[in-house]
């Protein structure tokens, strides 16, 4: 296996809203940021992937017409995954691992203001039984929350410890959308939204984009003081109909992790695509972390949530504190689909200080 | 179709063999910055291209990107109202939601000063009778239906002047989409 590693990540603030730009002009600067980061031009990029989904945007092919925000002419190398950026960064890791090019740029961006998303994302479902049900994505994260608490061994309260811990270390993430500090004990007094969940479960729905420069070997050591490598990435899907799931656990995540050598070495951070609050708990038991783990410094997604851009995040605010030296090793998971569909594992380590 | 086999509790009812379920999304269409000041523009009668500061494009209408450099095309560049056809298609199929007589012109107009042409009807000439490296002008609407819309401009006509030479898009790169003298070459020489 060749070295591949993070060498610079960039993201947007996240908000609820950008009434004024489109999506290439969300995405330029963005873009530009992620390759001066890296020191690099489009003329350094062999390969080029994205992350998106037309259902946000409301528009046949719009991740085409968001390809001019990267001068996509004369023709470049590029793909689309009609998923989180995470799984674009898995593309480019495949491209980078055949060895016939030594960079790439990843880039993922939502805008779900123009719709309604928890109805947007019922599109996702299998169009014959649960599709035409129309259950939006709360209804649905709400019945794994109930299945979890059933089970006993989480509370409500656990789960309002999430989103205060999640909310105040947002204060501290510039781009985060949501942030606060609030003690968990109050938050139990707020009436359900969609019971057992409560609003501060559930994740803002911000509109948002990131962008990562990924190379191999000796490119990524020219271009970055520390690079963030990638170990390990592995990623795992759950059978597509949620009857024959056990909602309350995550075997694909633990299957990606053991695959991605998680537990190879000490995990030091971890940064976790849990939208709402149970999921976190449901991740934290699959991949073993303990009380000694910093989980979701950032906020996680229930401080910023643009879809098919949050997952991605999770790998950049990892490899950025690595860059930074925060941390010699950490983990970063992504997900997709319905109560943790499909989840992806990536394990990222600096070199020895 | 294979019969299906049904478990012998529902082997009395009809079997299912297809599904038809309906979907219907709303969404809030924000054009972005580019595009909106080429859109207050049009309802102005004014139209707004963008040019690319690293290769001088201008793009009409703009979507904020110069799709070769991937940089902000930042500055507005006012167009006049006439351009060329560099290519176009006579419409003789009536389809849902058209409202033009048939057989009508769609066509790609470069207009002047511009790098990437539009698309628009051609009309006020006999359909057979259009042809690529024509000069046409922009046929608007009253002003009381003037709006941030294309269709503030109702077509376009020709001008009357003599034809001109029209680059095919992409000879410039090696596209291999043909070259242009080639398919002007006098068909009795």
């Amino acid at each position: 296996m060749r070295d591949i590693a993070v060498v610079s990540f960039a993201q947007s603030d996240h908000v609820r809203r950008v009434d004024d730009r489109n999506e290439v002009e969300m995405i330029m600067p963005v873009v530009a940021e992620a390759l001066s980061g890296a020191g690099m031009t489009m003329d350094d990029i062999g390969f080029t992937c994205s992350g998106s989904t037309d259902y946000l945007a409301g528009q046949a092919f719009s991740f085409v017409m968001t390809l001019d925000g990267v001068g996509p002419w004369p023709p470049i190398q590029e793909s689309h995954v009609e998923m989180d950026g995470a799984w674009a960064l898995y593309e480019a890791w495949v491209k980078l691992q055949l060895g016939e090019i030594d960079a790439a740029l990843v880039y993922c961006y939502a805008k779900s203001s123009p719709g309604d998303l928890p109805m947007v994302l019922t599109r996702q479902l299998d169009p014959y039984v649960v599709g035409p049900l129309w259950p939006d994505a709360v209804s649905l994260a709400a019945l794994q929350a109930r299945a979890l608490l059933d089970g006993g061994s989480v509370t409500e309260a656990d789960m309002a410890e999430v989103a205060a811990r999640s909310r105040s270390a947002a204060l501290d993430n510039p781009h985060a959308h949501l942030r606060w500090d609030r003690p968990a004990a109050l938050l139990l007094d707020e009436p359900y939204l969609v019971a057992p969940l409560r609003r501060h479960d559930c994740p803002p729905i911000s509109d948002g984009v990131a962008a990562m420069v990924l190379a191999g070997d000796d490119v990524a050591r020219a271009h970055a003081e520390r690079p963030a490598w990638i170990r390990g990435i592995d990623h795992r899907i759950e059978p597509m109909a949620l009857g024959v799931r056990d909602l309350t656990t995550s075997a694909s995540t633990r299957r990606a992790a053991d695959h991605a050598g998680a537990h190879d070495g000490t995990i030091e951070v971890a940064e976790l695509h849990a939208p709402f609050t149970h999921q976190e708990l449901i991740l934290r038991e699959a991949l073993d972390l303990d009380d000694s783990v910093v989980v979701n410094p950032s906020g996680g997604p229930l401080a910023a949530n643009p879809m098919m851009t949050a997952g991605l995040i999770r790998i950049g605010e990892v490899a950025t504190r690595i860059h930074g030296g925060q941390h010699a090793r950490g983990l970063a998971h992504a997900t997709s689909g319905p109560c943790l569909q499909q989840n992806l594992v990536c394990v990222l380590e600096g070199d020895d200080r | 179709m294979a019969d299906l086999v049904l478990p012998t509790s529902i082997a009395g009812l009809e079997p299912v063999r297809s599904v038809r379920t309906p979907a219907h999304l709303d969404y809030t269409f924000s054009a972005g910055e580019a595009t909106s000041r080429f859109l207050r523009g049009i309802a102005e009668r004014r139209i707004l291209g963008e040019r690319c500061p690293v290769c001088t494009k201008v793009y009409v209408p703009p979507r904020g990107a110069c799709p070769t450099d991937g940089v902000p095309t930042v500055e507005q560049v006012e167009l006049p109202h006439v351009g060329t056809v560099t290519s176009f298609c006579v419409v003789n199929v009536a389809f849902y939601g058209s409202a033009m007589d048939l057989p009508y012109v769609s066509a790609l107009i470069l207009l002047d000063q511009s790098s990437l042409p539009i698309m628009h009807l051609i009309q006020e000439m006999p359909a057979d009778e259009v042809r690529i490296g024509m000069r046409v002008e922009a046929v608007w609407v009253a002003d009381d239906q003037l709006g941030p819309t294309l269709e503030s401009i109702r077509w376009f006509r020709p001008t009357g002047e003599p034809d001109v030479d029209v680059d095919m898009p992409g000879e410039d790169v090696g596209t291999g989409l043909g070259s242009w003298p080639e398919l002007t070459a006098d068909p009795g020489s």
